[in-house]
């Protein structure tokens, strides 16, 4: 028998991984909430323009006269800016843990990968997503980014840019995206708050996450293509 | 059959090791996959070299000793231990490569033996009960629901071979962390050290250096006992329920 010669390895600091893995569930399922609204306020534009626009204003109107205008706007941009930061942050430090957990590699690769694409796919496309998100602010809240000239009217902004093929082209890619990083972390996210404790919840939870990520991709993109097959103008 | 192999050799923790190409003429089919590598050993000593060194104990598929990475898979092609796994598995003129569990906290000691004292470590933080010696207890003394048995002792069957962390992409101890409290959590006895066993189990995991759990499943898949997933968030429920280690 082999006894212990090894030298022991160095012992780690830092948050626990579970506390870590924690902090990247609760700020997702904050974000999956916000998205649903999102998702919602964007489908005011098949009601009009109209429709749309007061939307808006009224997200910047939210509260008044008990609060000053953009009060609520801004509460929620911080909650956000705070949830993406820490989202990041903790899912980078598991990253690197994961990296020192093991450093020498395998030689021989599986035949059949078990894990499904879009798990493999959740730290690199959720880098994808905050490269999409900062494009994003940019292009519809800054007007930093242009697709075919700036607009005060929000509904002016979207209708003239989804005229353009590449931008829905971009945003489809980037809804592809979310809704994958989404199929696996609804799943991940279940499972790190500890829900899935039976192969029957296992299998509600599986339903869910196919449901919502499928109802946020489509409802998310029915403005963009309504736009640009020309049912809205 | 024959086969070529390609084995990891390691001459201490010390060495860096190599990957060293053999060839085995007139192997069975019906032996086992640790038959196997004992033959090439016999070949290796009567030529006076080195025989690659792997652990094994039981080949019963029992005792969680065994264990090599077969193709870069944990136990190899078949859901069973490495000693379980018999030759007709593969074909007449496969290449199989062998290496040991890859993962930091289980440091290579030679060949293809590591070091799995951090599991010991990690169970003597907190995968155990306290009871008094003495008499044995009635059997029917504490009553326990069916159900509760059932997923206690579909969850003891871990072995605690490091198969789940192997598999791991993350090389992940949370299948086996999550065996072990789901395991003592559905039994009466396990109650009053549950909160404590959650908390130290954990922080001796991290301190080991194994990763976290991205919730894939490639563990519960390599798993000889067939873990399932669902014990990874048991022991993130026992987790939240000790208040995140966050409390004394
Ligand atoms: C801003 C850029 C983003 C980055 C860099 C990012 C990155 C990540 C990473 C690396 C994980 C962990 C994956 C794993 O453990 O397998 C994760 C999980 C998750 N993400 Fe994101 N993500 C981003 C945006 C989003 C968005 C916009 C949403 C929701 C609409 C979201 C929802 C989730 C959820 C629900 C989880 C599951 C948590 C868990 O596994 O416990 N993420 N994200
Ligand atoms: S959970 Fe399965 S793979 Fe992991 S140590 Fe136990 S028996 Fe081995
Ligand atoms: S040698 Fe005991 S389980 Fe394989």
């Amino acid at each position: 028998m082999a006894t212990s010669t090894a030298p022991a390895p160095a012992a780690r600091k830092g948050p626990p991984t579970i506390l870590l893995k924690t902090v990247v569930a609760v700020t997702g399922v904050f974000f999956v909430l916000f998205v649903l609204v999102h998702m919602y306020g964007n489908l005011q534009i098949l009601i009009g323009t109209e429709a749309f626009d007061e939307y808006a204003h009224h997200l910047r109107t939210f509260g008044e006269p008990m609060l000053p205008e953009k009060s609520f706007l801004w509460v929620a941009r911080i909650l956000l800016l705070v949830s993406v930061v820490a989202h990041v942050w903790a899912s980078m430090s598991l990253w690197r843990r994961a990296g020192q957990a093991r450093r020498t590699r395998y030689a021989g690769k599986k035949k059949v990968s078990y894990g499904r694409f879009y798990a493999k796919a959740m730290r690199w496309g959720g880098l994808a997503l905050l490269a999409f998100v900062v494009f994003h602010i940019l292009h519809f809240t800054t007007q930093t980014i242009t697709v075919d000239g700036a607009y005060p009217s929000p509904a002016e902004r979207v209708i003239s840019s989804f005229e353009v093929w590449w931008a829905v082209l971009l945003y489809t890619v980037a809804m592809v995206f979310l809704g994958m990083h989404l199929l696996h972390g609804i799943w991940g996210a279940a499972m790190t708050v500890g829900l899935n404790t039976s192969l029957k919840r296992a299998e509600q939870i599986r339903f869910v996450s196919i449901a919502l990520s499928t109802i946020i991709v489509v409802g998310f993109l029915i403005p963009p293509f309504a736009i640009f097959f020309g049912f809205i103008e | 059959m024959r086969i070529s192999l390609k084995i990891w050799r390691q001459d201490g923790p010390a060495d860096d090791g190599r990957m060293v190409d053999y060839r085995l003429e007139e192997v069975s089919e019906d032996s086992s996959f640790l038959e196997m590598l004992d033959l090439l050993n016999e070949q290796l000593i009567d030529k006076g070299e080195e025989p690659v060194a792997f652990d094994s104990d039981c080949r019963e598929g029992i005792c969680g000793m065994c264990g090599v990475v077969i193709n870069g898979e944990a136990h190899g092609p078949e859901r069973t231990t490495t000693c379980q796994l018999h030759m007709r598995s593969f074909d007449d003129g496969d290449e199989i490569i062998i290496e040991p569990w890859r993962a930091d906290p289980f440091p290579v000691i030679k060949d293809l033996c590591v070091d799995r004292s951090s599991f010991d470590r990690i169970i003597q933080s907190g995968g155990f009960i306290s009871a008094n010696t003495g008499s044995a207890p009635d059997a029917h003394a504490t009553p326990v629901p069916k159900e509760d048995a059932d997923r206690a002792f579909m969850a003891a069957e871990c072995i605690g071979c490091g198969a789940c962390v192997a598999a791991c992409p993350n090389a992940s101890a949370m299948l086996f962390m999550g065996s072990k409290v789901t395991h003592l959590g559905e039994l009466p006895q396990g109650q009053p050290e549950r909160e404590a066993r959650v908390l130290q189990m954990t922080a001796q995991h991290d301190l080991e250096g194994f990763g976290g759990c991205t919730n894939l499943g490639e563990c519960s898949r390599a798993c000889p006992k067939g873990i399932p997933l669902n014990v990874i968030s048991q022991l993130n429920a026992d987790y939240r329920r000790a208040g995140y280690g966050g409390r004394d």
